[in-house]
């Protein structure tokens, strides 16, 4: 970062960069997530409840840029929002919605899900009972610019010292492999 | 109210206006590159069907206009005023929305487009990645209108363009990586995703990273060179509307002015892209030699190009104003020309003025005026020359097979690319 660029930003801080109208953004993005999240689940159309989803994951990548985690809103755009839902829509396009729109619903599982929702609605409920107790006094002030870094230190660690998370971070990429390879045997007779 | 505007106008902010949280000119930077990037779409139309035309040996578009300059805007009002037709059998919402998502992806990347170290909507800590991101949003528009169309080809140009884009995401991104990579080589160790970062570490380093650890640096833009062309379905890489196997692909069901946003995203999405390109190895707005010519005096040269651009582009209108048939017939074009070419006129005597005025390096505004002229005009130029080649690509090699598409983006480009990145990270930490 050459001087140029520093006496930049900090002169951006100092000129008042605090954000602008916070509550109203949160409740637009909130609202947004939850009524698309409504949508996923109650449309009988599986691409239209597809879309709901996108709405979803990018009402949710906006929550997480306020809370100045722009590098988690980034992934979350471009891993969920451009990666995973175009692979869903391109299997939902290749099923025939119609009939499947009409079919009654065979599976027998809506108690597990009743129990889950129940136990969810009881965590939020205990939340907000205990109220402000759960929460720290004052906000972290994290700089947004250095989120990226503060991540990379997590996962890798500093020169010459693991970070905090790389066995757990080594893990999750060994899961995914197996994945991959699972999928690949499973489609190919003779490799 | 005022003294807000004009805060932003005191020579001490040399930010963005997104990170001096300036709103007002936010909003104005908005429509500044709102309406130039309509324009860019515009003149890219007329010079993509003159030159492929000039690439066969025919003359294109002569009648609306001289030279078929005015042809853009009669198509533009041909499609505006078509039947907007939707099939019986469309997904009506879906169907109508679909356009507006690619149109909306294209145009909200140019948020963090560096046109120069403070011209620019906002400076993203995330620069890059959000650029990547939102762009890959676009393929959601041609999935979702292929389906909507409720037709077979449709279908089939969606299903063949979001396998297409998916593939070769992964080599464009592992590409953008091994360029990240060289922004961390300075005494700090720290790299940048930030678009004007970027560009920032090139300068700070004293060199494009397309010629950094030759001759790696130069695979990596030209996977990435070869994954945009993919990226916005362009030839040789129009898989998704291959107009020869399926009519028109993903949008053979669309007309008029829902037609015309999917072109308007399309040429949007190609900027974008190429962009990226330049931000990433070719300097972003930097002049050619910076360090090598530094003096004021080759400065001041430098920033003579915009005005002499637009001059030559004046004196060209002017000599085939003179040279239009004598016959009544082509009076008033002739005019209409003559006429263009004194716009174009004033506009490099305006530059060259400014260029002149603002030689000296204090801060006064004709200073601050010549110098984002430059930046802006060095990126605009590289972006433009992108462009060029896009329709030279167009006009020169014949489309691929689906599966030799495959193969070359899994079999060749994410090996490489994932090797470039090895070979990157191992030179950058040996010479660091």
């Amino acid at each position: 970062m050459n001087p140029g660029m520093t006496a930049g930003l900090t002169s951006a801080v100092n000129a008042g960069m605090t954000p602008v109208g916070t509550p109203w953004f949160f409740y637009v993005l909130a609202g947004l997530a939850v009524a698309s999240g409504v949508a996923v689940i109650t449309r009988r159309n599986a691409v239209h409840s597809a879309l709901a989803l996108i709405v979803t994951l990018l009402a949710v990548a906006g929550l997480y840029l306020m809370l100045y985690a722009p590098f988690v809103a980034g992934v979350q755009i471009i891993v969920y929002a451009g990666g995973i839902m175009v692979l869903f829509l391109f299997v939902i396009m290749l099923v025939n919605i119609d009939r499947s729109s009409k079919e009654r619903q065979f599976n027998r599982i809506w108690p597990v899900g009743l129990a889950a929702a129940c136990a969810l609605l009881a965590l939020f409920v205990s939340t907000i009972a205990k109220g402000k107790a759960l929460f720290p006094d004052r906000l972290m002030t994290l700089p947004e610019s250095s989120n990226t870094q503060q991540i990379a230190t997590m996962l890798y660690g500093e020169a010459g010292k693991m970070g905090q998370y790389t066995f757990a971070f080594e893990i999750a990429s060994l899961l995914l492999l197996v994945a991959i390879l699972g999928a690949v045997i499973m489609t190919k007779k003779k490799i | 109210m005022p003294n807000f505007i004009m805060s932003y106008l005191d020579p001490k902010v040399t930010v963005t206006p997104g990170s001096a949280g300036n709103q007002f000119w936010a909003l104005m930077y908005v429509l500044i590159i709102f309406a130039g990037v309509s324009v860019a779409v515009i003149c890219m139309n007329w010079i993509e069907r003159k030159a492929l035309a000039h690439f066969q040996v025919r003359l294109g578009p002569m009648r609306v206009g001289p030279h078929g300059l005015l042809q853009p805007i009669a198509d533009a009002v041909k499609l505006m005023i078509k039947e907007d037709i939707i099939p019986a059998e469309a997904d009506q919402f879906v169907f109508w929305i679909a356009p507006m998502i690619g149109l909306l992806a294209a145009f909200t990347v140019y948020t963090v487009i560096p046109f120069g170290p403070s011209q620019a909507v906002s400076d993203m800590n995330i620069g890059i990645l959000f650029m990547l991101g939102v762009s890959s949003l676009g393929v959601l528009g041609i999935v979702v209108a292929g389906w909507a169309s409720n037709s077979h080809y449709p279908l089939i140009g969606a299903l063949r363009s979001s396998a297409q884009m998916v593939s070769y995401e992964v080599a464009m991104g592992l590409a953008v990586v091994s360029a990240i990579l060289m922004t961390s080589l300075n005494a700090s160790g720290t790299g940048t995703l930030s678009m004007i970062g970027i560009v920032q570490a090139q300068q700070q380093q004293g060199v494009w990273f397309i010629f950094k650890f030759f001759p790696l640096g130069f695979i990596a833009f030209v996977i990435f060179a070869i994954a945009m062309v993919a990226e916005t379905n362009r030839a040789p890489f129009d898989m998704a509307e291959a107009e020869s196997e399926l009519t028109a692909g993903y949008h053979t069901e669309y007309s008029g002015l829902r037609w015309s946003l999917f072109m308007l995203a399309e040429y949007a999405a190609m900027i974008a892209v190429s962009s990226i390109a330049v931000a990433l190895w070719l300097g972003g707005w930097m002049r050619p030699f910076p360090n090598l010519l530094h003096a004021p005096a080759w400065d001041f040269i430098f920033s003579l190009f915009p005005g002499l651009t637009f001059g030559g582009l004046a004196a060209i209108a002017f000599v085939e104003a003179v040279r239009m048939p004598t016959q009544s017939f082509f009076r008033i074009q002739r005019i209409g020309l003559a006429v263009f070419a004194a716009l174009l006129g004033f506009i490099a005597l305006l530059l060259l003025v400014i260029a002149v005025a603002g030689r000296s390096a204090d801060m006064s505004v004709a200073a601050r005026f010549r110098e984002g002229i430059d930046y802006v005009y060095w990126f605009v130029l590289k972006v433009a020359g992108f462009m060029y080649l896009f329709i030279w690509y167009r006009a020169t090699w014949p489309r691929y097979r689906f599966d030799q598409l495959m193969k070359i983006g899994w079999k060749v480009m994410l090996p490489i690319s994932l090797g470039v990145l090895v070979a990157t990270a191992i030179v950058g930490v040996i010479f660091s």
